[in-house]
């Protein structure tokens, strides 16, 4: 390969990522995104400027080798740059479409100070994607068998990651799952058009091929409780949940038919495949030719308002009570919506749900609202505007505002600490809770966040559970 | 996949099933239910554990084949399998020595309030059940009740079988004939409960009901069950299913349960004659 000049390099633009016609992709659930050619991956990697100390990883939930893969890349050794992204990530097909990089890793490349940072996610899933088509996924070398066993509770994001990197680690270990199909989030929140169920699938088969044991149907607090798991079986225990139940607005209507939580929504059409009813038996309220609005201004609002378009619907609209800087969306979802034809209503809150006599959902009452100073999230707090209500026609609405957290774990496991909202209390710096052997992270204690650092959380975990099982050692 | 160890109709389209389910068995407490996938593309439908065997790994459900899922459930025969029984989940029925409790059963509902009238005779109560149905066919568990409780009361809305009327009927003869009512648990569909609520009401008596609202996950994740109860929203498969009869919005609960009519009805014709689709 020659070698480029620094100033080479950074004459390089960054490379556009392939992805389907917006017109043809909102009728379709197929990914949006196509990834890179060989071609694209190699000249976007060409752009890293290999820095002595790369402060790109710094800003990895996860540590990624960043420059170390990115310039296997350039040299084209593929397989190579695939190796080096697992020493650090289970799952890197699935952090290669869905982690914020340009929040994470991508803000700190010193490329964009000036220019359009490398596009590391890009390349991650690049190298993950090639990976699996060409060789399937190799194994990592597994460490000889420690004989110790840890209970991961939620085979989500955060379950996921501690699940493998304890497994490489020699350690047995079994996720149990809630739901009957694994991956969490990953399968049930995330639509197919931004991940693959098909790629979930195959990086969480790979768990399995290192020794990792799942367990569908298992609901931990009412099938065993965490005490159970501890004296009957296991060394430790970590507790990835994830989101539980989902907040409303606690408005007039929100009960009336046509009005889903962002949770119902997704799960219908994500895991249940309301999509292909009547062929799979769970259906969804009808989207074709309707006016849908989403309220919410986050990735989950963005993925639900994309569903409603491929279902369909003849205006979908995203209403957000701040503006579209304060939305918390990833920029790419934001533009990928527009591109859709979805309408963004910004600086607008519902008041009240309206219906008909039989509940069915037929309009709602909307307030325009205008930003005042910073509040507590560092964002222009939003002030309504009196006189400034009207009404809106609306079939169906998805509320998407977050969640709060699972009391199942917290009904059954009461002596451990937990804040005022329900999630569990660790210590951030090794994810222990206050109950010795147990562990947890993910959403189930930061409340609704990425999948990243769900999957950073389940990484710091590791470490101290595979110290608290080797050494036995104090809480 | 969980093994069907009996299944038999035990009325016209209702069924019976015993499930290999161990850990489900070893755990249940009365009031509890499982979620159910028959196959692989199934919807999962809430289902109340009617008994178990803690012995033999069992538990029992009673099905009633409505909609297309429990019409393929009540096809399935004992050593078939069924995909996904998760359990138990839900929160245990709140069971004390109340004095006199009256456990209400309508139709496939009586299947509901067995394990908790087990329960109240456990816990020491005079327990009394009033079990009623349309018809004659489809009054059910008459001798598993009797076997239990101190007082049993069969109705029929047509007069085929025990008193002619229903179970409200017999609930307000109780109340009128001057029986001192402690506790009423009243499980049938939404009408009935309803109306056993408005019977109970002007006497104070303390009445629950079991809501059975339409659910996706059951596990606290989705929001789809939620109703209204006391001018507050609770989410029934984590905060129920057993809930202040005096509170609930019933009407709200009919009205959501309807949501999926259409689909289902479409479901359903597909499934019981999947030509006529293919020749339209």
């Amino acid at each position: 390969m020659e070698e480029l000049t620094n100033k080479e390099r950074m004459q390089i633009p960054r490379q556009k990522m392939p992805e389907q016609d917006p017109e043809k992709r909102k009728k379709n659930f197929k990914e949006v995104n196509l990834g890179f050619t060989e071609e694209l991956a190699i000249k976007e990697a060409m752009r890293c400027l290999q820095c002595p100390k790369p402060v790109c990883i710094s800003g990895c939930p996860v540590d990624i080798k960043i420059d170390e893969f990115i310039g296997l890349i350039a040299q084209g050794d593929f397989l190579g740059a695939a190796a080096k992204l697992k020493e650090d990530n289970a799952l890197p097909a699935i952090c290669g479409r869905v982690c914020p990089q340009e929040e994470q890793c991508e803000i700190k490349c010193v490329i964009g100070k000036k220019n359009d940072p490398v596009a590391i996610g890009r390349l991650e899933r690049f190298a993950a994607d090639y990976e699996r088509e060409h060789t399937g996924i190799r194994k990592p070398e597994i460490k000889a068998k420690t004989g110790k066993k840890v209970a991961i509770v939620g085979s989500g994001p955060a379950g996921l990651s501690c699940a493998g990197d304890l497994a490489k680690m020699g350690h047995d270990v079994t996720v149990f799952e809630a739901l009957h199909e694994l991956g969490g989030v990953l399968v049930y929140g995330i639509p197919e058009f931004r991940l693959p169920k098909e790629i979930v699938r195959i990086e969480i088969e790979s768990l399995k091929d290192i020794g990792v044991e799942f367990k569908t149907n298992s609901v931990i607090g009412f099938s065993d409780t965490i005490d159970e798991l501890l004296e009957n079986e296991y060394d430790a225990a970590f507790i990835g949940v994830g989101a539980g139940l989902p907040n409303f607005m606690r408005i007039p209507g929100e009960n009336m038919i046509g009005v889903y939580s962002a949770n119902e929504f997704l799960t219908r059409v994500n895991l249940m495949k309301a999509y292909k009813f009547p062929e799979y038996d769970t259906p969804v309220l009808n989207c074709k030719d309707k006016n849908v609005a989403v309220f919410g201004g986050g990735n989950t609002a963005m993925d639900a308002v994309r569903i409603s378009k491929r279902l369909g619907a003849k205006n979908s609209y995203i209403i957000y009570r701040r503006s579209e800087v304060e939305m918390p969306a990833r920029i790419e979802e934001v533009h990928h919506a527009k591109e859709e034809g979805i309408e963004f209503i910004m600086l607008t809150n519902p008041l009240e749900f309206i219906g008909d006599e039989e509940d069915w959902l037929k309009a709602v009452k909307l307030q325009k609202m205008e930003l005042g100073e910073p509040d507590d999230s560092g964002r222009r707090r939003p002030i309504p505007i009196e006189g400034s209500e009207y009404v809106m026609d609306l079939d169906m609405t998805v509320i998407a505002i977050g969640n709060g957290s699972n009391p199942i774990i917290q009904k059954t496991t009461p002596d451990m600490e937990y804040n005022k909202w329900g999630n569990i209390v660790v210590d951030e710096e090794t994810m222990k809770t206050s109950k010795k052997g147990v562990f947890a992270g993910g959403d189930i204690v930061t409340g609704g966040a990425t999948v990243i650092l769900a999957m950073g959380a389940g990484r710091v975990a590791t470490k101290a559970i595979d110290e608290y099982i080797m050494n036995s050692s104090e809480w | 996949m969980q093994k069907i160890i009996f299944a038999e109709f035990i009325a016209t389209d209702i069924k019976k099933f015993v499930i290999e389910a161990p850990k489900i068995a070893g755990k249940r407490k009365a009031g509890q239910f499982v979620i159910i996938r028959i196959k692989e593309g199934g919807e999962r439908i809430p289902l109340t554990i009617a008994d178990s065997d803690s012995d033999k790994g069992t538990i029992t459900i009673i099905v009633q084949g409505i909609g297309k899922t429990t019409k393929e459930l009540n096809s399935l025969k004992t050593g078939d399998t069924i995909m996904d029984v998760v359990g138990p989940l839900g929160k245990p029925s709140h069971i004390e020595n109340f004095g006199t409790a009256v456990s209400i059963g309508g139709g496939v509902g009586t299947a509901i309030a067995f394990p908790t009238a087990v329960a109240l005779k456990e816990a020491g109560n005079y327990t009394i059940s009033i079990i009623g149905g349309r018809t004659k066919e489809l009054v059910i568990l008459e001798d598993e009740m009797r076997e239990i409780c101190d007082e049993v009361h069969v109705t029929t809305d047509d007069g085929s079988y025990g008193e002619k009327g229903f179970v409200t009927k017999k609930l307000q003869d109780l109340i009128d004939s001057g029986k001192k009512i402690d506790f009423v648990l009243a499980i049938g569909p939404i009408p009935m409960m309803k109306a056993v609520a408005d019977v109970t009401r002007p006497h104070g008596i303390q009445t629950v009901v079991s809501l059975n609202p339409i659910m996706v996950d059951g596990t606290g994740m989705c929001g789809g069950c939620r109703a209204t109860v006391g001018d507050k929203t609770v989410f029934v498969c984590v905060d129920g299913p057993e809930f202040d009869a005096h509170k609930v919005d019933f009407n709200e609960l009919v009205n959501r349960n309807k949501s999926y009519e259409f689909f289902e009805k479409e479901s359903l014709e597909e499934f019981e004659c999947p030509s006529k689709k293919a020749s339209n």
